[in-house]
Order: structure tokens, then C-alpha cells, then sequence
């Protein structure tokens, strides 16, 4: 892009196809080329096998959150308690696994599958509440979801005292969270599968369908007889489910379920990621498949940062100026489309 | 699909003044005694409505009469607030949006019901694809668009973004949706406000078919020549009530402006006494970013009213919110009291004594939680008159606001209420007040009565020729014909976003402004002068 620039100046014409171009695509396959040549120049340790899976497996966590993230950005809302629901569902499920091992240590199958059925559960509910609100109440997505926030992550605290539950079968964290499939971490798969999913529903689906709809003109969709609180309520509860299941991969990878987990800096990059993505804040826009991509940019990012040893008090900052700046870029894509 | 629910009280069943020769199940559509009331307006009173299998029936009246709420009511949009609603022999209540369209009523709204980032397709089938356990059938849904699209002889592309086209394509997708369902009961609003004559002609086609099918139409036009074609009968609103229903046939126009405005036209507008003086406001060659408005002339002379009038999206709304400095400009040069104005601004255009009332009140106009006094000094708070180093002079202020509002016969005048709670007519007037407050002499009155009624309209049109007395200039921008015609000096017609005729004198009738709408011809715009 630099050589471009410095071969002369563009004429007007060509840098409104550049600006349609960028606005529909999104700047990220560019970016991520060029972020990713300059590490592997500039930092040898980037293209270490270790730290490949470290980025895919951390990709796969923030790809399944973001995914969550944009189909509720697409009807027109967001959720800000996707991290508090990660915390939420991993305290949930190390306790109930914790509890359940002790009475049937033999049953290890079905204590994982009551574990893993609480965890979702939990972000199930959440995402339920959040969307009745939202649809019924009418109350603001931003209140809904920071009130469940709050309550998620009380939730979490009190469960736990703040202390880590241990005692998950060791199945679970050694056979599963931390194991390799053909050489791959197992969140890659169970990542993969889920936005497969979720491309299907959004392609060719029904449901996809009105998601978009929603997300596009609220008012004509009731006309249209599209059930509207239905479908809002879908892509709340969606949005909880899957930020529970990101919750039960990071547990069984950690191995103790923690109230810290999630957080606010992994609601903050689901954000992020799905905004870089070029999914609108106005709704009705988001590809799963470039939300993935942005999952994978952030996570790159985030990992070249650490490999040059940055402060993680400062790759807070960074994550929010990036944020920031996704969003100015979508504002500035929105303004040149008027003008058309 | 639907249940009956327990019969609504059927207390008032007054006797419709129909001609009477009929059965009642000749009827798809009976309404009695349909009441709604809305915040500050009762929108509509005691109404009584019928639709035949197979008729043209139009629906007659000003703005804010009360065909749009009447129509809503129909659709599902919302419940009346009393009344009975029996459709196809049975009655009806507790009606959806969606239930609406399972029963066969298909109403094409002026505010589209268009998702604008889903394809033309895409949104054709809004609300019923065809799935299979949730699937879409994305082929056969294309196989059928292309086959309605083409029934209908529109010239789109199903595969096109709805967010690209034009109006008048976008009202073609409208009336498509409406029609792909089993359509038994179709509600046009004012389908034909962006159409060609030639597209319009289709239109007229596609409804003689309809009718012959036995589908029952109503049809919101203000427009004689429509009225005439394909009308059978007529009912008339007036500030929420039905004034009558007649045969087509039977009224002529005249007749039906009075009916529509309650009196002889000449008492509802006031003897303006046009003397016009020095051009106070030019405008060469002005075109738009967007280019809603094309390479536009015009100019505005003190002592007058210069009107400007064209059917809805035509760009004259677009073309007075430019001069105040509400639309980004391609090229043209605005002049305002011979001063080159090259990047309008509304701070730099009040500054000048440049005002612009805009059409929707709400949206643009009012702060609707805060009291009279605060929205009407909004724009003058800069001013020694308001304040002094930026702090408020709030009892200047009242003595100022309670001024003007007296002089503007707000009623109740207490500076004090929140403009949520007034009437459309005294929301207004508010407005109307903040462009009294400051030494203003150019005034940019955009569709001024929109949802007003008609007492308050008159009183609007009294301060106008107060103004114009003055030696004040106004451009005042309307869709209603009547008032443009009855009100202006001169008058502009503006046509898909040209300029296309300049009426002044004689010149200036509704048939002269009709043909300029219905004739495209762009190329050789300026007629009369």
C-alpha cells in the first residue's frame, strides 16, 4: 500500500474504488498480510511451530466469542457481558464437575457432560435475559447487557470466593483442553465446526435471514410479518450460548475454572474483532468468515506484542485505539456510500 | 390461520350513506365507528369505512386528515382505539402486522418496508420464504421474482441491493412485495408519487387486472387525474372525521377540494399582496453532492412568495435545506443579499438572517422533553438579546419568547410546557417562533402544514403574508398544490431533481404544474415566464 502511495498521486476515480473496495471487503486481508510478513522478518520466534498453535489456539477462543458478538451487533444490538458469561460458565462447570466427581468418580463420561451442559446453560440464561429485555422490556442493549455483566460476574466471584476450582476430571483438561488432534490444538476444531455453523445459518438459513433483516430496518420487518422479538431473543441467547462454550474451552485448557477469565478485555476484542470485520454498529452488515479473520488479526496482534515483550498495560491501550479506529473507518465507509 | 375473537361490542352502527344496491358480502372490508387517538391528536373520529370486491376505492384528503392512520389501522400497524372491523364476514380484532398479510391484505406504504442491505429477491420474500426445515430455497425464490417482476413489466434486477436503487425503483420493489403474496385486499399510498407516466401506466393496467380478479383496492392519491382514471368511489377525511363517500362519478373537483378542505378555497388563503422588490436570495447552477438536486437556478425576491413545488423526492426540500447549509454541494454558487455564500452553514445562514423551517418537526425541529421558552430561543442564544458572556439572560428571554408566542396566538400560552405535549399546529408555531426571534428576512419554509390542522394552517398562512408585507422573502416548498398555487407570486416546478417550469400569473394552475410532473422532458426545461 505504501508503494502505491509514494508511486504518485492516485487519481480521484481509482481512490474511490480503493474506498469501495476497503469498505466492502474490509481492510483486513491487507493487514494481515502485511502484519504477518513484517513479523516473520522482523521476528523469527513468530513463525516457531510453539507459537503457531499458541495464535491458532487463541484465534479459535476469540473467533467463537466474536462470532457470538456479531450476530447480535447484526440485529442492532451488542452485548457487553459475553466476558462476564466466559467467567461465569467456567466457575459453573469446574464446580459442578468438582462436586459430581466426588459422588460418581467412576461415571467420568457423564459428569463431563452434566459439567460442560451447566456451563453452556449458564450463558444460555444470560443470553435468554438479555434478549427478553431487549425485546420485551425495550430497555437499551447497553443497560440489558451491562446489568448482566454486573450479575454474571457476581455470580462467578461469589461461587468461587475468587479462589480457582480445581478438581475437573483429568480427561477433560489433559484429553481435551490441552491435547493435540493431527497436530492441532482441539479449540481449532471445535472453533472451526462452530463458525462453519454459523456461516451455514447466516447464508442459508431462514434464521440468518431475519437476523439481517432485523439488523437492516427494524420497523419493515414487523411490517413484513417477521417474527421480530423472537429472532432478537435467538440472537441474544445464540450470543450467551456461545460465549459459554468459549468459556468451557478456555477452562479445560486452563484446568481450574476462575473467575477472571473472560472479562472485560475479551468483550472489549469481541468487539474489535467483529467491528475490524466490517460488521456495522448500525446493524444489518457481518460476515462470520471475516469476523474470523479479525479474531485471527487481533490474536496476532496480541501475540506480537508479547513476543517483543510489550506491557500488557499497554496492549490495553493498543486494543482500544484499534477499536476505536475500526469504528471511525466503518463511520467514514458509511459517509462516502451516501455521497454516492 | 386465525381465530375469531370474542365480538367487539357493536354499539355504534350508523348507517353508511352509500348508494345501497348491494349486498353486504359484496364487501371484503367493513369498518364502523374506527376512533384513534394519539398523543395531542385525535387522528381519527368515529370513522366508518367499506371496501367492495373489486373496486378502486379512493381515499381523499389534506395531511394529516387521517388516511395514513386509517390505513395503518387496516394493515395491523397498530389497533384502533374503538370500533369494528369485520373482513370477509367476520370480525376482527387484536390484527398484526402479520396476520394482516396471512388474511390477504397487502399494503404498499409510502416509507418503505425495505431492508436496504438485502436484495431486491431477498426482499420480495421478506416475512415468507420458501424454506425447508429452515433452509432457503434460494432458486426457486429467484425463479418466482423474476416471473412477478416480469408479470409486472418493472425494469429490475432481483439480484441488485435495495440500498442502490433509485425511489422510484424501490416503490416498484414495494408494490412487487405487495403483490406476490394472494393478495385480496391491496392498499396503495400514493403509489404513483415517483413513477413515470409510463411506469404509472402499468401500474393503472395492473390494477384494472386486480380489480377483474375481484381484489379489493384502496388507493391514497391527491392526484384529480388518478382520481378520475381509476377511482369508483371516493371517501373524503378531514381532521380525523369522514366527511362523505361518494361515487367518482358523481363529484367534481372542485367539489371534492371542498369537501377536502371544509371551505371555499379563496377563505382558506389569504389575499397576499405581492410587491416584489430586490432579489434577496440567488441560486446558479446548483448541484448536490448527491445530486438529489441537478444544476438548479432560481432566485427569491423580497415582498414575495417564490413557491416551489414537485411530487415527494423530487429534490425541492433538498434544494431550500442546501441554501441553510444542510446538504454537502457539488457546484453552484448561492448568494444570499449579494454575498457569495460558498460553504453554507445554518450558523453562518442565521447570521444572515437566513431561516429554514424544516418538515418533520420532530426530527429536526423540536427538542420535544423541553418547554416552549428553551425551543424557541434555541437559535438566538448568541445574540446580547439572550445573553451576556455566555450567561443566560433568562429574563429577557421569557419576556422575549412570551412576546413572540402571543403574537403567534399559541394557545394555551404558557412558555412553559414541554413541546411533547402540543399539537402539530402549535408545535409549529413554536418553530415558527425561533424564526421570529432573530432579525430574519430570508425564510425557508419547507412543506410548512404538513400534519396541521386546518385552523392552524390558516393562522400559518396569515404570518406569512405578515411577513411578505414586511418586505420579508419566502420560498416556501410544498407538495400540497392548493398551496403553492394559491400562496405563491411565482411559482417553480421542480421535476427528478431539475428544474423544469417557472409559473408566474395565469400560468400558475394545477393542470399546468400536473403536465410538468407527467411530461418528462428534462432537456427543454424552462416553460412559462
Amino acid at each position: 500500500m505504501s508503494n502505491n502511495i509514494a508511486s504518485g498521486h492516485l487519481p480521484q476515480k481509482e481512490v474511490n474504488h480503493l474506498v469501495r473496495v476497503i469498505s466492502t471487503m474490509g481492510l483486513l486481508p491487507i493487514l494481515l498480510v502485511i502484519i504477518v510478513a513484517a513479523l516473520s522478518i522482523f521476528e523469527p520466534r513468530f513463525l516457531g511451530i510453539f507459537n503457531i498453535l499458541n495464535v491458532l489456539r487463541e484465534t479459535s477462543f476469540l473467533a467463537i466469542l466474536a462470532a457470538g458478538q456479531m450476530l447480535v451487533l447484526i440485529v442492532g444490538g451488542f452485548d457487553l457481558s459475553v466476558g462476564a458469561v466466559v467467567a461465569l460458565s467456567s466457575t459453573v462447570m469446574a464446580t459442578v464437575m468438582a462436586n459430581m466427581l466426588g459422588i460418581m468418580p467412576d461415571d467420568v463420561g457423564l459428569v463431563i457432560f452434566i459439567g460442560v451442559a451447566a456451563g453452556i446453560g449458564c450463558g444460555v440464561v444470560v443470553g435468554l435475559v438479555n434478549g427478553l429485555c431487549v425485546a420485551y422490556l425495550r430497555v437499551s442493549p447497553f443497560m440489558v447487557t451491562l446489568g448482566t455483566l454486573s450479575i454474571a460476574s457476581g455470580v462467578a466471584l461469589l461461587l468461587t470466593n475468587g479462589i480457582p476450582v480445581y478438581g475437573m476430571p483429568k480427561v477433560f483438561v489433559n484429553g481435551f483442553g490441552r491435547a493435540l488432534w493431527l497436530g492441532l490444538p482441539t479449540t481449532v476444531y471445535v472453533a472451526l465446526t462452530l463458525v462453519i455453523i454459523v456461516w451455514i445459518i447466516q447464508r442459508f438459513t431462514v434464521l440468518g435471514r431475519y437476523i439481517y433483516a432485523i439488523g437492516g430496518n427494524l420497523q419493515a420487518s414487523q411490517v413484513s410479518g417477521v417474527s421480530t422479538k423472537r429472532y432478537l431473543i435467538t440472537a441474544y441467547t445464540m450470543c450467551g450460548a456461545l460465549a459459554a462454550i468459549t468459556g468451557v474451552l478456555l477452562t479445560a485448557r486452563v484446568g481450574s475454572g476462575q473467575a477472571t477469565l473472560g472479562g472485560d478485555i475479551m468483550m472489549l476484542q469481541s468487539i474489535a474483532a467483529a467491528v475490524i470485520a466490517g460488521v456495522s454498529l448500525r446493524g444489518g452488515i457481518g460476515r462470520v468468515e471475516l469476523v474470523t479473520l479479525g479474531a485471527l488479526f487481533l490474536s496476532i496482534v496480541t501475540n506480537s506484542m508479547n513476543l517483543v515483550r510489550i506491557d500488557s498495560k499497554i496492549q490495553t491501550i493498543v486494543l482500544g485505539v484499534i477499536v476505536i479506529f475500526a469504528v471511525a473507518l466503518e463511520e467514514y465507509g458509511n459517509r462516502r456510500k451516501i455521497r454516492e | 390461520m386465525y381465530k375469531d375473537s370474542d365480538q367487539v361490542l357493536d354499539a355504534v352502527i350508523s348507517s353508511p350513506a352509500n348508494t345501497g344496491e348491494e349486498v353486504p358480502s359484496s364487501s371484503i372490508l367493513e369498518m364502523r365507528g374506527i376512533s384513534k387517538q394519539f398523543p395531542g391528536v385525535l387522528a381519527l373520529d368515529n370513522v366508518d369505512f367499506d371496501l367492495r370486491r373489486g373496486e378502486v376505492h379512493i381515499l381523499f384528503g389534506e395531511n394529516g386528515a387521517g388516511k395514513s392512520t386509517l390505513i395503518n389501522v387496516i394493515a395491523g400497524t397498530f389497533p384502533p382505539d374503538k370500533g369494528t372491523f369485520r373482513y370477509d364476514g367476520k370480525d376482527i380484532s387484536h390484527l398484526t402486522p402479520h396476520r394482516a398479510r396471512v388474511m390477504g391484505i397487502s399494503p404498499v406504504f409510502q416509507e418503505f418496508s425495505l431492508i436496504p442491505n438485502l436484495t431486491v429477491e431477498e426482499n420480495l420474500f421478506l416475512g415468507r420464504e420458501t424454506s425447508t426445515t429452515g433452509f432457503l430455497r434460494k432458486k426457486a425464490m429467484s425463479a418466482r421474482a423474476a416471473k412477478v417482476i416480469e408479470m409486472l413489466g418493472f425494469d429490475l434486477d432481483p439480484k441488485k441491493r435495495v440500498s442502490s436503487l433509485s425511489r422510484a425503483h424501490q416503490q416498484m420493489v414495494e408494490i412487487a412485495k405487495a403483490l406476490l403474496a394472494d393478495v385480496r385486499l391491496l392498499i396503495l399510498d400514493e403509489p404513483t408519487a415517483s413513477l413515470t407516466e409510463n411506469e404509472t401506466y402499468k401500474l393503472f393496467e395492473l390494477i384494472g387486472r386486480l380489480k377483474a380478479d375481484g381484489v379489493g383496492i384502496i388507493y391514497v392519491s391527491h392526484r384529480m387525474r388518478e382520481i378520475k382514471e381509476i377511482g369508483d368511489r371516493i371517501t373524503v377525511l378531514r381532521d380525523g372525521l369522514k366527511i362523505e363517500t361518494c361515487n367518482a362519478a358523481d363529484v367534481g373537483e372542485n367539489e371534492l377540494v371542498e369537501l377536502m378542505t371544509g371551505r371555499k378555497i379563496d377563505v382558506l388563503f389569504p389575499k397576499i399582496d405581492h410587491k416584489p422588490a430586490e432579489k434577496l436570495l440567488e441560486i446558479n447552477n446548483l448541484t448536490l453532492a448527491n445530486h438529489v438536486v441537478e444544476n438548479v437556478s432560481i432566485y427569491a425576491r423580497a415582498g414575495e412568495i417564490t413557491g416551489i413545488a414537485g411530487l415527494v423526492g423530487c429534490g425541492k426540500s433538498e434544494l431550500v435545506r442546501a441554501v441553510f447549509g444542510l446538504e454537502a454541494l457539488e457546484e453552484g454558487e448561492i448568494i444570499v443579499k449579494g454575498e457569495q455564500i460558498s460553504h453554507p452553514r445554518p450558523d453562518i445562514s442565521l447570521s444572515k438572517g437566513v431561516c429554514y423551517f424544516p418538515s418533520d418537526r420532530v426530527a429536526e425541529g423540536l427538542a420535544l422533553e423541553r418547554p416552549i421558552r428553551e425551543n424557541a430561543s434555541m437559535a438566538a442564544l448568541n445574540l446580547t438579546d439572550f445573553s451576556w458572556m455566555r450567561v443566560l439572560k433568562k429574563l429577557n428571554e421569557r419576556k422575549l419568547i412570551q412576546g413572540i408566542v402571543d403574537r403567534l396566538k399559541l394557545r394555551p400560552p404558557n412558555i412553559e410546557r414541554a413541546v411533547g405535549n402540543l399539537s402539530g399546529g402549535n408545535r409549529q408555531k413554536v418553530m415558527l417562533a425561533r424564526g421570529l426571534t432573530r432579525e430574519t428576512d430570508i425564510f425557508l419554509f419547507d412543506e410548512p402544514t404538513v400534519g396541521i390542522d386546518v385552523g392552524a394552517k390558516v393562522e400559518v398562512y396569515d404570518l406569512m403574508k405578515e411577513l411578505v408585507d414586511n418586505g420579508a422573502a419566502i420560498i416556501l416548498v410544498s407538495s400540497e398544490l392548493p398551496e403553492v398555487l394559491n400562496l405563491s407570486n411565482r411559482l417553480y416546478v421542480m421535476h427528478r431533481a431539475k428544474l423544469v417550469a417557472e409559473l408566474t400569473g395565469d400560468d400558475m394552475t394545477e393542470q399546468a404544474v400536473l403536465s410538468c410532473f407527467f411530461q418528462d422532458e428534462e432537456a427543454n426545461s424552462k416553460a412559462g415566464a
